[in-house]
């Protein structure tokens, strides 16, 4: 049995209670970006951007077995880190739980806080983005 | 001869002095993430003196009221502090007369208020304007906007890879058809510091205008708009220790004249029927409505802070500092400097190899270290010129100490050590 959304959520806070600091955060943050898979290079374009970040993110998605499965990247490396926080969250569940996700791990861990403005609005986008995805797929099922 | 001594002496002073003028900077004196804060964004706004913060609360504690007025006492102390400001920006820039000095939000007002007035008389369809590469949004939008609404061509005076503006052909690209020149006089994203009397001299050969966007130069340099003979020239107060939302438009009053107002309303009129309006005198005609006055007073305030210190120290610690920084991020390697111009002002724009500018940017920030990153406004500079995704830039002012260098530079080493 898989993991819920929850369970995850409380799985990423849980890891992060061992540091004590922030650059202890900031240098898994930096690992988990460095092992995020890539996305395949032919979603690198324009339309598959997400718009509202300062560093450059692509997105893209894919349906298996009724469940909704993300891909991403980013030329930052710190942004990597945190997309791959959030594909851990949401990927691999269905549409309809991932855009009920409230999400709230992020403010558990105090990640919007040690995130310039700038950074935390390209958050903030990126899981509209996500959550979008999945409403639309969400919709689809249901027509 | 041992000259130790001597030279840790002098090392005490240098550094006793900085301390010392560091007490006037209260905010400076901070921890951030839980470290001391190191502030090196000061080509952003730099900090404030306490004279400064203590003039806004003094002139509302004090003289409040409206200016050109009344002829209540307060006003007419108001009115002096405003007009007495006014003379010290005069002095600052060697300006012939307070005639010339508008007092305008910032920078950005100023090339706006030249564009719409000035521009929107003198360009028409087909006509040329002039601009470099190297332009802060602030003195490229405007232009690019009138352009469009005339039908009128922007053209660019080129950058080489130093970040030096290529000038061999501007005979060329000055024409009949050329209407106006806008010209930043030191880059505050590459540091340039261009070379505007030159520009400004072969403008002149070909009876065009120049005006310069010296928000970079005023905190760095003596602006004497004789001696450049330029045409206008706008800078911040937030640049110069001052306030924001005030700063300066100077233009020959020949040209002041010409133009057209750029707001309606009151303060720039001399007398109103229901049928028409008379304009009042320079520099009036360009400041409708009640002004920013605490913001200008302090702005004299901070004129004062400068020629207290003196130009000529605050150039020298952030000569010092830069060449310390420049020695520092050399030693380390692996960094790619964006703009090595030979002449140079205390601003530093690199990348640390491999590294994406907003991850140095976010580990500097979590050790307190404050510095800019991305397009620093000049995006077309830095992504279509140099095709980067940005850069990281810190900027030194006179209140930075070599200790707070040496901290930034570990500071990179930990960026280097966590992302390389
Ligand atoms: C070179 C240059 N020009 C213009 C501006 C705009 O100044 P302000 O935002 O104060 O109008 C700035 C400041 O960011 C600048 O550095």
């Amino acid at each position: 049995m898989n993991k819920s959304i929850k369970e995850l959520e409380e799985e990423i806070i849980e890891e992060f209670s061992l540091f004590d600091d922030w650059m202890g955060k900031y240098e898994y943050i930096i690992e988990l970006g460095k092992n995020l898979p890539l996305i395949d290079p032919k979603f690198k374009t324009e339309e598959f951007k997400v718009k509202g970040c300062q560093s450059q993110v692509w997105l893209s998605s894919e349906m298996k077995d009724g469940k909704l499965f993300y891909y991403a990247d980013s030329d930052a490396v710190i942004t990597k880190g945190i997309i791959s926080l959030l594909i851990r969250v949401l990927s691999g569940h269905k549409p309809g739980e991932i855009s009920e996700a409230d999400m709230n791990f992020i403010n558990k861990i105090g990640l919007k806080e040690h995130l310039s403005p700038n950074r935390a609005n390209g958050l903030t986008a990126m899981i509209n983005y996500m959550k979008k995805y999945a409403a639309a797929y969400a919709e689809q099922n249901v027509n | 001869m041992d000259n130790t001594g001597k030279i840790l002496e002098e090392k005490i002073y240098d550094e006793f002095n900085v301390l010392k003028l560091r007490e006037q900077f209260p905010i400076l004196n901070q921890t951030v993430n839980g470290k001391p804060l190191i502030y090196l964004d000061n080509a952003a706004t730099n900090q404030k003196p306490l004279s400064v913060i203590n003039s806004i609360s003094n002139y509302y504690e004090t003289i409040n009221s409206n200016v050109h007025r009344g002829l209540h006492t307060l006003s007419e102390r108001a009115t002096e502090a405003y007009e007495g400001s006014r003379e010290k920006v005069r002095e600052f820039i060697n300006a012939k007369s307070t005639n010339e000095i508008v007092f305008v939000r910032g920078t950005t007002e100023g090339v706006n208020l030249v564009a719409s007035t000035f521009g929107k008389v003198n360009v028409k369809e087909g006509d040329e304007i002039i601009v470099t590469e190297m332009e802060h949004h602030s003195n490229l939008v405007p232009w690019q906007n009138l352009c469009r609404e005339k039908n009128a061509v922007l053209k660019y005076i080129p950058v080489n890879d130093e970040g030096e503006l290529i000038l061999d052909d501007l005979e060329k690209l000055i024409t009949e058809k050329t209407k106006f020149i806008s010209v930043v006089y030191i880059s505050n994203t590459l540091g340039t510091i261009n070379p505007i009397k030159k520009i400004i001299e072969t403008a002149h050969r070909h009876n065009v205008p120049v005006m310069l966007d010296a928000a970079q130069a005023a905190p760095h340099l003596k602006i004497d708009v004789q001696d450049l003979d330029c045409d206008f020239l706008a800078f911040s107060g937030h640049k110069i220790y001052g306030p924001t939302g005030i700063g300066v438009l100077y233009a020959k009053e020949k040209f002041l004249e010409e133009m057209p107002p750029y707001q309606f309303g009151g303060e720039m009129i001399k007398s109103v029927s229901y049928e028409q309006t008379v304009y009042n005198d320079l520099p009036y005609k360009f400041e409708a409505g009640t002004p920013n006055i605490s913001g200008a007073i302090s702005l004299g305030a901070a004129i004062d802070f400068i020629n207290s210190t003196g130009l000529e120290v605050i150039a020298d610690q952030e000569k010092k500092l830069f060449d310390h920084a420049m020695k520092r991020m050399n030693e380390m390697g692996g960094i790619r400097f964006i703009g090595t111009a030979k002449e140079k002002a205390s601003v530093i724009s690199f990348l640390l190899e491999g590294i994406h500018p907003y991850d140095t940017g976010s580990i500097l920030d979590n050790l307190g270290i404050a510095v800019r990153t991305g397009f620093h406004c000049t995006q077309p500079l830095i992504e279509q010129k140099y095709k980067l995704p940005g850069t990281v830039r810190a900027s030194f002012a006179v209140y930075n100490t070599t200790e707070e260098i040496d901290i930034f530079a570990e500071g990179l080493k930990k960026v280097k050590q966590m992302l390389g």
